[in-house]
């Protein structure tokens, strides 16, 4: 889950780390009040859920009144990848000196967090990955010792000389790494942490999210959650036992288990079709399951097959047939279905399929490529 | 032989009296699995498919002398569940749960290191050595007793490809799902190591997707240190960037964990891979002159 840059930094803010001054806006009028009150310059941020603001032109520096209007009005309701932008956030420009990365993750290798800095901050950090991969200096966290203060002093030092400067770094470090561990994150991010004319740290800007699985202990954050229009199908899915991610094809897919439905978009891609969706019902699949399962696929107008692709190992094959037959009952389907179903009682589906007259056939790849025809045919 | 569990596998079930727990139990049972006792705090003097039910991994381990254990917990006790098998002695765990927190599973890796256990998973099919014992929810019926490795992090692509192989002949050793999250026990390097060095094991078979870099790192590791031939397929060859797939690990973020680099990294270390799941049984058989 990700949240907005102001939603971060008022985070950032409750676990004192210095933020910039900033006003949240959704109106132009409101933002020529805001930077007025704030004082010029100031920067106008479009608040929106995707990276890449900046290139977009969702992020001016403004001198004056004219320019705040300006600015307001071009990035208010402004398109960014997708996303429309509702409210911007008007923050006090600031005056600094150098600009630092500081970011927390986690590393699949090493099985720990991994606090990364860099001295040069303030582009995007893919970017220094990808140039100058050296710049980026990284710190395995120990679990059981956390960011213990010998620690954080240590990656302050690797950034400062001024111990002025060290003292105050490692505190946020500090600070940081329990936002990290409190609220679930798999990323936080201050970029650029500036060091201000009158040497202070300062974060302009603040990016987190968080990890899905443990949103069940996280209900302050799943609070701030802003889902997108696709987003909220999913979600709705999610509550349903299924996995939905909206796609642009022609094909509606309905799989259990996540590897097997990238397999199977894979395989229609192979043949020269287009996927509509990626679906995992999931395990210990139920007859409810599938109906839901169903009734999504056809929310989607752009579907004209669907291709069901079930290999049962928790999931049942004479669950997912009940289940598909009490659907069929249950919506008017005029498109045309394709069923592929193996292993754990398979014999038994097929069997319930058959005598409901639904045909089958054996493998994924004749699957793909039936639904491809039909899909062509409907076309035609 | 095999790798990790076999006819010795004296195996707990934690969460035994839940309903996947209670239904895989048979279903392990009927493979043929020992399965020596259950864990569900206060269920102590219950028995499940004739499998006694014992309120802590310890008493069950002093009364069984298990050696592995199987977690069907839901995911917000699973940790906690991994971390008792791990100081009952436990050598080596199988988390299934699926939905465990990132960090959990961070928090508990320094002491799994400390008493040396084994975890597979979380968020996985589990194992089987074919005819010798099945510690997971795959379909047994699908294997076959053979000289296949074979490791995954997908639960039904595993079956998928298995079907495939089975089809063609081509038996297993043991077939390992290590699951699809990002921060998991065993990995592909341990896992080729392992089958590296089981006389039994001819070829293996890695069933790799989407997100991160194990795929990267495996291929580096079989460049330096494998001998046996290797064959792979990779899913999400059509994922789009951004958009986690399923496992909370397929996910391509700033265009990393590309099904393309993953290719390319296998490719340059010798390791064919399949276009689909079906091509991988030929594969096999070339590489192995059969």
């Amino acid at each position: 889950m990700k949240i907005h840059e102001y939603q971060a930094k008022e985070i950032l803010s409750h676990y004192e780390i210095p933020v910039t001054k900033e006003v949240l806006c959704y109106t132009v009028a409101e933002v020529q009040t805001a930077a007025e009150q704030l004082g010029f310059p100031v920067v106008v941020k479009a608040q929106v859920l995707t990276g890449g603001r900046g290139k977009a032109g969702g992020v001016k520096l403004v001198r004056n009144a004219d320019e705040a209007t300006a600015a307001a009005e071009k990035i208010l309701g402004m398109d960014i990848k997708g996303y429309t932008v509702k409210k911007v956030l008007v923050a006090q420009g600031v005056s600094f000196v150098s600009e630092i990365y500081a970011g927390i993750t986690i590393d699949r290798n090493t099985k720990s967090a991994v606090f990364m800095v860099s001295r040069e901050g303030g582009v995007e950090i893919e970017e220094v990955a990808k140039d100058n991969p050296d710049a980026i200096l990284k710190f395995t966290v120990d679990p059981d010792l956390g960011m213990a203060p010998f620690f954080a002093r240590k990656i302050a030092f690797a950034l400062f000389d001024d111990l002025k400067l060290v003292n105050q770094a490692s505190d946020l470090f500090q600070k940081l790494y329990k936002v990290f561990i409190d609220a679930d994150a798999s990323l936080v991010e201050i970029n650029p942490l500036v060091v201000t004319s009158d040497n202070k740290l300062l974060a302009l800007d603040g990016k987190m999210t968080f990890d899905d699985n443990a949103s069940f202990r996280q209900p302050v954050i799943l609070a701030l959650n802003e889902p997108s229009e696709d987003e909220i199908k999913e979600i709705d899915a999610k509550t349903k036992g299924l996995t939905y991610i909206r796609l642009d094809g022609s094909i509606g897919c309905m799989v259990n288990g996540a590897g097997l439905a990238m397999a199977t978009m894979d395989m229609i891609k192979l043949y020269g079709g287009e996927p509509a969706n990626f679906l995992d019902i999931g395990g210990s699949s139920n007859p409810q399951k599938v109906i839901d399962a169903m009734n999504l696929i056809l929310s989607d107008k752009g579907v004209k097959v669907v291709m069901i692709n079930i290999f049962g190992g928790i999931t049942r094959c004479d669950d997912v047939a009940k289940g598909l037959i009490a659907a069929l009952e249950q919506i008017k389907i005029t498109i045309p279905i394709v069923i592929r179903l193996s292993g754990t009682n398979s014999k038994e589906g097929l069997e319930i399929l058959k005598k409901a007259n639904l045909p089958t056939v054996e493998t994924m790849s004749e699957a793909a490529q039936k639904a491809i025809s039909l899909s062509e045919d409907f076309l035609r | 032989m095999s790798i990790l569990v076999n006819k010795n596998t004296r195996l707990l079930v934690q969460g035994i009296t839940g309903r996947d727990g209670s239904f895989h139990t048979q279903k392990m049972i009927d493979y043929g699995t020992k399965v020596v006792g259950g864990i569900s705090p206060g269920k102590k003097g219950q028995s499940v498919s004739g499998v006694p039910v014992y309120n802590t991994v310890a008493d069950a381990v002093k009364e069984t002398g298990a050696n592995t254990s199987i977690i069907f917990v839901p995911a917000a006790y699973a940790a906690d569940a991994v971390l008792e098998a791990a100081e009952a002695g436990i050598e080596l765990v199988i988390a299934i749960s699926e939905g465990v927190p990132t960090l959990d599973m961070v928090k508990i890796t320094p002491y799994l290191t400390k008493r040396g256990t084994k975890l597979i998973g979380a968020n996985c099919p589990g194992l089987i050595s074919p005819d010798e014992a099945l510690v997971g929810i795959l379909p047994g019926s699908i294997f076959k007793k053979g000289s296949i490795g074979l490791m995954s992090r997908s639960g039904t692509l595993t079956y998928e490809m298995v079907y495939q192989l089975t089809y063609n002949g081509l038996g297993q050793s043991t077939c390992v799902g290590i699951g699809g999250d990002p921060v998991a026990g065993l990995y592909y390097q341990e896992l080729l190591q392992m089958f590296e060095d089981d006389a039994d094991t001819d070829a293996v078979v890695l069933i790799g997707e989407i997100g991160g870099d194990a795929e990267e790192r495996a291929a580096k590791y079989i460049i330096e240190h494998i001998s046996k031939p290797v064959v792979s397929f990779i899913a999400g060859q059509t994922a789009p960037a951004g958009k986690r797939m399923g496992h909370a690990g397929a996910i391509i973020s700033s265009g990393t964990g590309t099904a393309a680099e993953k290719i390319e990294a296998f490719e340059n270390a010798g390791v064919q891979v399949a276009r689909q799941p079906s091509d991988i049984p030929e594969l096999l058989k070339k590489l192995l002159k059969m």
